[in-house]
């Protein structure tokens, strides 16, 4: 079941004027800011269908980019989300595209700074609620709604099993649990759902497995 | 976990409880907070509508100028007697538009279930709230009867206008709401559903048709709709008429009406009202060449 919540349905308290142009964008925007983990250099948005369509009446823009600076769903800095984002650094450039997409509200963030770069595509499935359908070409299914765990990782057997028995030791409970790959034996990607905080000891102990090539921890 | 109208009817009645307390319990669970937690959470969101309806009681204007005031418009209209609909019908009304006003103003609202419908659900409680003098628990049970029914359409049709239309936002807060109101009006789980078949059954096939993408025209004024419409489903159920189609038969045609509807139909401000001249015009003026502001600046004053 896509929502889970009374509160998915019964909130959330937020900025007008459109939980899934402006709440739902802002959160996928915060999601992108978290996965990065700081504040990017620079920020290509495409947008397509309805939000393509009509991102400029519903905030969608600015929405986007509030999330990227961190902002919260309700917070009052959110319509001048643009200009604070130009204060603090950070270029955006949007883009429209015409491709016909899965979901009618879809939106692919590209992230830069001098050390790192990512792609992630979110849909805003409505009423504020968000799922993160890919990750650095990577097909994935985060709600942003629980801490998780990425792993990126060599595409080889006893990873997995060495990736939750870390977990496992520090009492972890997952709640929800993929992989994907982008070729056999190649690059891959497990998304880790858990139940508590993932503290900084468990992120050391799993960038030193082997065959483990980045960690990427999700706070929420 | 309920999946459907059917089963949350079901639970509610052999555990003899109010279909708000079914829904308080799986938030409990599904959440691991303390039931005080998830009360207070929900007390919460009940103060955010209650500031929302007084700012938009106050009067209050969208920078563009195409909403706003109407709220305003039918409180003085109410006092002064002339009004030939039921008094508590136009609060509701009233009331729903002044939350939509407030969030084309760019305000701070509490989604239920979306933004863009967000008038209806607080709407309808506050205006039958002065006839059934509910306490503030019984308020909040509203809402929690309110997210259950919607919950149900989210998982089983859609809450979002871009994939299901305006049925799929105005339309289920307006069938939420009626079943709120059923049930804080002492009616049963299953006239509650009644009232959600026939509030539902009376918005199929509504398309979101925003003018220049915003949510403003027609969404205030659909909110004003989604009340008098749930506040008369919620009547009639209580009278005792049943809907013939069952509640989970008319979501699962909610769900198939919107995955037939044309992409200029689902906020996309390519047909309907957005495509009239009017329409047209509106959009030129506001975001054509000759704009005289740009969104970011359209904060609430």
């Amino acid at each position: 079941m896509k929502y889970r919540s009374a509160f998915d349905i019964i909130g959330p308290v937020m900025i007008g004027p459109s939980s899934s142009h402006t709440a739902g964008a802002a959160r996928i925007g915060r999601v992108a800011r978290t996965l990065f983990g700081r504040l990017p250099k620079k920020a290509i948005i495409s947008l397509y269908g309805s939000f393509a369509k009509t991102y400029k009446g519903h905030g969608t823009d600015f929405a986007i980019v509030a999330g990227l600076l961190d902002f919260d769903t309700n917070d009052e800095r959110l319509p001048k989300a643009l200009e604070i984002a130009n204060e603090m650094g950070l270029a955006i450039e949007f883009r429209t595209e015409d491709a016909v997409v899965d979901h009618p509200n879809t939106v692919k963030i590209n992230l830069y700074d001098e050390a790192n770069d990512l792609e992630m595509v979110g849909i805003s499935i409505g009423g504020g609620t968000i799922e993160i359908t890919e990750l650095n070409s990577f097909p994935l299914k985060l709600s942003g709604e629980h801490p998780a765990i990425l792993v990126v990782h060599q595409d080889r057997f006893g990873i997995i099993s060495a990736v939750t028995n870390v977990l496992s030791a520090h009492e972890i409970n997952i709640g929800h649990m993929e992989v994907s790959r982008l070729e056999k034996g190649e690059m891959a990607l497990m998304v880790i759902e858990v139940d508590q905080r993932i503290e900084d000891k468990v992120i050391d102990e799993l960038t030193n497995l082997s065959n483990v090539s980045q960690i990427i921890r999700m706070v929420v | 976990m309920f999946r459907n109208v059917a089963e949350l009817v079901q639970l509610a009645e052999s555990n003899q409880v109010k279909i708000a307390e079914i829904m308080i319990r799986q938030e409990i669970e599904v959440s691991g907070l303390s039931r005080a937690e998830v009360i207070g959470k929900m007390d919460k969101n009940l103060t955010i509508m209650e500031q929302a309806v007084e700012r938009g009681l106050n009067g209050v204007h969208s920078h563009t100028g195409l909403t706003g005031g109407d709220a305003v418009l039918l409180q003085n209209y109410i006092k002064s007697g002339k009004a030939l609909g039921g008094t508590i019908l136009l609060d509701a009304v009233s009331k729903a538009v002044a939350t939509n006003e407030v969030n084309a103003a760019m305000g701070v609202i509490c989604a239920t279930p979306t933004a863009g419908s967000a008038g209806v659900v607080p709407g309808t409680l506050f205006a039958v709230k002065e006839k059934l003098n509910p306490t503030r628990e019984e308020m909040i049970e509203f809402l929690f009867t309110s997210a259950a029914f919607g919950f149900v359409v989210a998982n089983n049709a859609s809450i979002s206008g871009a994939a299901g239309g305006c049925q799929a936002e105005v339309g289920s807060a307006s069938g939420m709401a009626a079943a709120a109101i059923v049930e804080l009006a002492g009616g049963s789980p299953k006239q509650a559903a009644e009232a959600m078949a026939i509030t539902l059954k009376n918005m199929l096939g509504l398309v979101c048709d925003p003018v220049a993408g915003l949510v403003e025209v027609p969404c205030v004024k659909r909110n004003a709709m989604g009340a008098s419409n749930a506040i008369t489903a919620a009547d009639m159920a209580l009278a005792g008429i049943t809907s013939r189609i069952p509640c989970d038969e008319v979501i699962h045609a909610m769900f198939l009406i919107g995955q037939s509807m044309p992409s200029s139909l689902r906020e996309t401000a390519e047909g309907g009202l957005a495509a009239t001249p009017t329409g047209k015009r509106l959009e030129q003026e506001i975001f054509g060449e000759s704009k005289t502001f740009k969104l970011k600046d359209l904060v609430l004053s």
